[in-house]
């Protein structure tokens, strides 16, 4: 069953076209990525689908909310790693507080960071952050989630874990597209790899 | 080494032929301008030119010792402290004999004698007539004068409200505007104030007499005895006489003044006041003074804080509307903002105070205390804005973006996300802000809010010495400024572990 459809899209930033004509699908459950060097377009396409660069050209068809994890996690870095993840259901979707607060409980150990709770961003290893940020963009219950670059902050051995987390999310009736530029960990993960080249997207596998 | 030794050497050679070249042709003579006419007041025609009668006494001393007068320029409240440096070899502005003044400087025989004047809205002639009267109004007068003495001492005992302003025009406004009951000058200022306002009028029963005289650095006994010969040569021929004929201001009190002082000039008191103000405080050591001054200086510091505060809390209100309207509004209010910011950085505050209160007196009469609130909360918003601003654009906006996919509204965005990481940015830059705008609070006491600064230099004025006054005003600012200092830096150290 196909949970997001792109279709032609066209993202234009400051007068210049940086996804010229991208179309691909994702069903629940896959694993998409989006492989390609460094400015082919993967991030913006990933911010386009999340609604934060305006298209110019085309359609994407997504069910929202959309969960979305940065290249450098950008936690908010005024409150706790607990209340980064409690924050948005509070506040955007009306959860009662006690309640938000176990769910975000239960995420971060999910993601093997609870006894991380109630660190600062700044207290966090780049590892600790991005689970973290997972642990965020889940809290509001996503059919899709987009993750930029994962791998840029970890090391090889972390690699795997991340992998292996993306597998089991996917499990869980989620479909996940990621943007990388790192093959080893596209073919540790991924359903379906696709190369992004000057904005254009092609099927690889 | 040389070098150094060399220059210094330099300089003393300088120096010296520098002195040698004007001791001898000039008499410098201190004065000051914005008193204006009949005193000394500058030339129309040609600013750079004084004209008045203590300008024509001047020539008349200068002619008399074979010199050629040159006017120095000095500010009223600070000519006795101008005369103890030796700026000028002697002051002539109006200046009034007081016990303070004879104790710290060489002064002259008096030249002149004043009548210190009641002036009242001609629709309360009745009502006011004497000091008395006026329990629980606000008279007004020039600070550091006799006529500010016989206010403190009538507030002491009559519960009046002494409002001391730095210039004699505008008492008289605002006497007609009704933010004053009374004003209390000298006769010559007093009738100049009633002609210019038609509607006021001054009581016929003076309140107090006191007297002009010229003053001259302490150890200047000399140059001062040969000043009160040249003094009374001229109250004997006549001279003296046509001076204050030729600009309005001679009386009958004054041939009176002159007997005497021809008569005796040794022991001639300092003023015969129907109250006898000042004394008190001129004959008691500087101690005695001190310890007197140290409830009113505590209290004039109360103001401080009270108004500081309150215009910190105005300007970071408003300082955060206006940040806010810069970084998210529509183009025109950018635009109008960032104009009211540059406008208000780019003037003087002094000049806001002047307007707000002054200027703006026609159309609105705002009271002193909130004008000078607007003002200070005014002009720190326009600074607290750009902190906040910047503040603002510093806050990362990857984490904004990260925000707007969880589905916040720019709203809250602002409040849960960028606002409290901005105010920890703005959190230092502010508190100097405020350490800043408590010693700015000084320039507040141009539209007659009497605070520390001002309350100081009237004491100093009074004992005619900044040393001790200075002393203890400096330590007064330092025990509300430091305090502050530690807290903010506690507030920022305890955000960090929040």
């Amino acid at each position: 069953m196909t949970v997001l459809d792109v279709r032609s899209l066209v993202v234009r930033r400051g007068g210049r076209t940086i996804v010229s004509d991208a179309s691909f699908a994702a069903s629940r459950g896959e694993i998409v990525v989006l492989m390609g060097a460094s400015g082919a377009g993967k991030s913006t396409i990933l911010r386009a689908i999340a609604g934060l660069d305006p298209i110019v050209g085309g359609t994407v068809s997504i069910p929202r909310p959309v969960g979305m994890v940065f290249q450098f996690h950008h936690l908010f870095a005024n409150m706790s790693a607990h209340q980064n993840v409690w924050l948005a259901p509070v506040h955007v979707f009306k959860t009662p507080r006690l309640e938000a607060e176990q769910r975000a409980l239960g995420l971060l150990a999910a993601l093997g960071v609870g006894h991380r709770a109630s660190a600062m961003p700044d207290e966090l290893s780049g590892g600790e952050a991005q689970r973290v940020a997972i642990a965020r963009a889940l809290a509001i219950e996503p059919q899709v989630l987009l993750m930029d670059e994962p791998t840029a902050s970890l090391d090889p051995a972390r690699r795997g874990d991340l992998a292996a987390t993306l597998r089991r999310l996917a499990t869980e009736a989620r479909t996940i597209v990621v943007a990388t530029h790192d093959a080893e960990f596209a073919r540790a993960c991924a359903h379906r790899v696709l190369a992004v080249e000057n904005g254009n997207v092609r099927n690889v596998s | 080494m040389t070098f150094e030794r060399l220059t210094v050497s330099v300089c003393l050679v300088l120096a010296s032929s520098a002195v040698r070249a004007q001791t001898p042709a000039e008499l410098r003579w201190g004065g000051d301008a914005e008193g204006g006419a009949p005193y000394v007041e500058a030339d129309p025609n040609d600013p750079s030119h004084v004209v008045g009668f203590d300008v024509e006494v001047a020539q008349l001393l200068a002619s008399g010792l074979g010199r050629t007068p040159r006017f120095v320029q000095v500010g009223f409240t600070s000519i006795d402290a101008a005369a103890a440096r030796g700026d000028f070899d002697v002051g002539l502005s109006g200046i009034e004999d007081s016990a303070a003044r004879r104790s710290r400087l060489a002064v002259t025989v008096p030249y002149y004698e004043f009548r210190e004047v009641l002036t009242v809205r001609a629709s309360d002639a009745n009502r006011y007539r004497v000091l008395s009267d006026l329990r629980g109004r606000r008279v007004a007068t020039l600070g550091a004068t006799l006529a500010y003495d016989l206010l403190a001492d009538a507030q002491a005992r009559y519960g009046i409200i002494p409002v001391t302003y730095e210039d004699d025009v505008h008492p008289y406004s605002d006497l007609m505007l009704g933010r004053v009951d009374a004003v209390v000058l000298d006769a010559i200022l007093a009738n100049r104030g009633v002609r210019r306002n038609p509607g006021l009028i001054n009581q016929p029963a003076p309140l107090a007499v006191g007297h002009y005289v010229g003053i001259l650095a302490p150890g200047q006994e000399a140059l001062r005895d040969r000043m009160n010969t040249l003094l009374r040569d001229a109250m004997r021929d006549g001279r003296l006489e046509a001076i204050f004929e030729r600009w309005g201001v001679w009386n009958e009190d004054q041939p009176r003044l002159y007997a005497r002082v021809m008569a005796d000039a040794s022991r001639y008191p300092v003023a015969a006041s129907s109250l006898a103000p000042s004394a008190a405080v001129a004959n008691a050591t500087v101690w005695q003074a001190a310890a007197r001054y140290l409830p009113a200086l505590l209290k004039a510091a109360v103001i401080t804080i009270v108004l500081s505060c309150l215009s910190m809390a105005l300007a970071i209100v408003i300082g955060a509307l206006i940040a806010s309207g810069r970084v998210y509004g529509s183009a025109p209010l950018r635009v109008t903002l960032s104009g009211f910011v540059e406008m208000i950085r780019g003037t003087p505050l002094l000049l806001q105070l002047f307007v707000l209160y002054f200027g703006l007196a026609a159309f609105i009469q705002l009271p002193a205390f909130v004008a000078a609130l607007l003002g200070l909360g005014l002009n720190y918003a326009a600074y607290e804005s750009e902190i906040y601003r910047g503040a603002l654009e510093a806050v990362p906006i990857g984490q904004l973006d990260a925000a707007r996919t969880l589905g916040f509204s720019e709203r809250q965005i602002l409040v849960l996300v960028r606002a409290p990481q901005a105010f920890r940015l703005a959190l230092a830059p502010m508190t100097n802000d405020f350490v800043a705008l408590l010693k700015d609070s000084s320039l507040v006491s141009v539209i007659t809010v009497v605070e520390l600064t001002k309350e100081t230099s009237i004491f100093a004025a009074n004992i005619g010495s900044w040393v001790v006054p200075g002393i203890m005003c400096a330590a007064i600012y330092l025990a509300m400024s430091l305090p502050l200092a530690r807290l903010a830096r506690r507030i920022e150290r305890g955000w960090r572990h929040a």
